[in-house]
């Protein structure tokens, strides 16, 4: 068996910063589609059609009821059906996060918009901006600072979520660690070394989230 | 895109009875972690908003840690690395003679994660309650317990309904992670039925509207208790 000490973990290291390579990628790639598509859900939620806003919160209601691992497993049989050749667990998980974050962030935009009081809309108008202006030089900026710090924690959240991709066999952090920990027999120092990680990783921001708002708050 | 839909192969056995085993082991996994999640998260959350300075930060810390680790990881911590670092007796009875072993490492596990998410809501709702109440409540002679207990306990609870039926339906979600250490739960039940029926698509359908049905059924009925437990004018947001 071999010893988990220094020597063995720089040897490693290079296995495990690939392996937070594909985390970091599936992370920013996540919350740059999932925040897109999680605006233009949370536009149209706000949308005056009845239907549209109907068709919106049908699929944030939807996405939230389900597990986060059914969705990836759903996408891991669902887009090789659909694009007709396997595309591997990465396209498949990403596919599912993106889809599944849009409906989290699209319910913090709209808050954040909602927390602007309405006076403020009115106000705006009645100084004779249109509607558009109001919403870009009032609603928005404000809207924005309120719900920085709940964005900024929710992508910590999606950060520590895409350990799931253990399930598919995607090569993050976690999976590697798995691996090498298999194969070395070290899983028990792997599985902590992977924990200590996350946890200084995830601490050491939270913080800053929780400084920048006491900074930032309005 | 080119599917043979076989809508039959749910109700043909031996899938049939798997579902329905999976949707149990769903529903046993999250009520028995719940239970632990609630009263722990209780004390934590209680522990938290006390006087003494060395109770409130060794709750705190324990919340930071179950917090910012994820909840996979949490999983193999609890099953695999726990009885290899316990004494020989007691990893031998985890690995080998514990019933269910899998099960209740799952329920462990989930039951003190979201305990700690609990605890936040169980302070926030003790904050939410003006101090006035506790300083009458301790300035007409009740001991502090007896202040949680009459005073700011039975208020901060109904404040924090809503956000406890989002923790309930989490750990409802969270339970597929079982899984990922061979629980047969609904999730990974789909998995395996899918791989051998050879039809994805129904088995994946089902389990959504399996899931989707219980979330809808907690919070309707949830929805009736908030309504009957509010505090009449102490209900700051409505929820949409």
């Amino acid at each position: 068996m071999t010893r988990f000490t220094l020597a063995y973990i720089e040897k490693i290291l290079p296995l495990l910063w690939d392996g937070m390579q594909v985390t970091l990628l599936l992370t920013a790639l996540s919350l740059v589609g999932g925040g897109t598509l999680g605006t233009v859900l949370a536009v149209l939620r706000l949308s005056r059609s009845k239907p549209v806003a109907l068709f919106a919160a049908a699929y944030v209601n939807l996405f939230r009821s389900l597990p986060l691992i059914l969705l990836i497993f759903w996408f891991y049989f669902l887009v090789p059906l659909i694009v007709g050749h396997p595309v591997g667990g990465f396209y498949s998980a990403l596919t599912g996060f993106i889809l599944f974050e849009a409906a989290y962030f699209c319910e913090i935009i709209r808050s954040g918009i909602q927390s602007v009081r309405r006076g403020q809309i009115l106000a705006g108008l009645a100084t004779g901006l249109t509607y558009r202006q109001t919403m870009r030089a009032i609603v928005l900026p404000q809207a924005l600072r309120n719900m920085l710090p709940v964005l900024l924690t929710e992508s910590i959240n999606l950060f520590k979520s895409t350990a799931l991709v253990y399930v598919v066999g995607v090569r993050d952090f976690l999976t590697t660690a798995g691996m090498v920990g298999t194969r070395d027999n070290t899983f028990v120092g792997m599985y902590v070394l992977v924990a200590l990680v996350y946890f200084v990783l995830c601490l050491g921001a939270s913080l800053s989230v929780g400084r920048l708002q006491r900074r930032y708050a309005l | 895109m080119h599917y043979n839909w076989h809508w039959a192969v749910i109700v043909t056995e031996p899938y049939l009875g798997w579902i329905l085993a999976g949707l149990e082991w769903t529903v046993l996994v999250a009520a028995a972690a719940w239970v632990i999640a609630f009263s722990l998260g209780s004390v934590i959350g209680i522990a938290r908003t006390v006087k003494s300075r060395g109770m409130r930060i060794v709750a705190g810390s324990f919340v930071e840690l179950f917090r910012n680790v994820p909840l996979i990881v949490q999983m193999f911590l609890w099953y695999f690395v726990l009885p290899e670092v316990v004494p020989r007796t007691m990893g031998i009875w985890l690995k080998r003679d514990l019933p269910h072993a899998e099960f209740w490492t799952a329920v462990v596990c989930l039951g003190i994660y979201t305990a700690c998410r609990v605890a936040e809501q169980v302070r926030s709702g003790i904050g939410a309650i003006g101090r006035g109440q506790s300083y009458a409540g301790l300035a007409t002679g009740l001991t502090p317990v007896q202040v949680y207990r009459h005073v700011l306990l039975p208020v901060a609870y109904r404040i924090i309904v809503p956000a406890l039926t989002t923790e309930f339906l989490s750990i409802f979600k969270n339970s597929s992670l079982a899984l990922t250490i061979g629980v047969l739960e609904l999730t990974g039940t789909t998995r395996k039925i899918s791989e051998l029926s050879a039809q994805p698509m129904e088995m994946f359908l089902t389990a959504t509207a399996l899931y989707g049905a219980v979330t809808l059924g907690v919070t309707a009925l949830m929805r009736v208790v908030e309504a009957r437990g509010r505090v009449p004018g102490l209900i700051v947001a409505e929820t949409q």
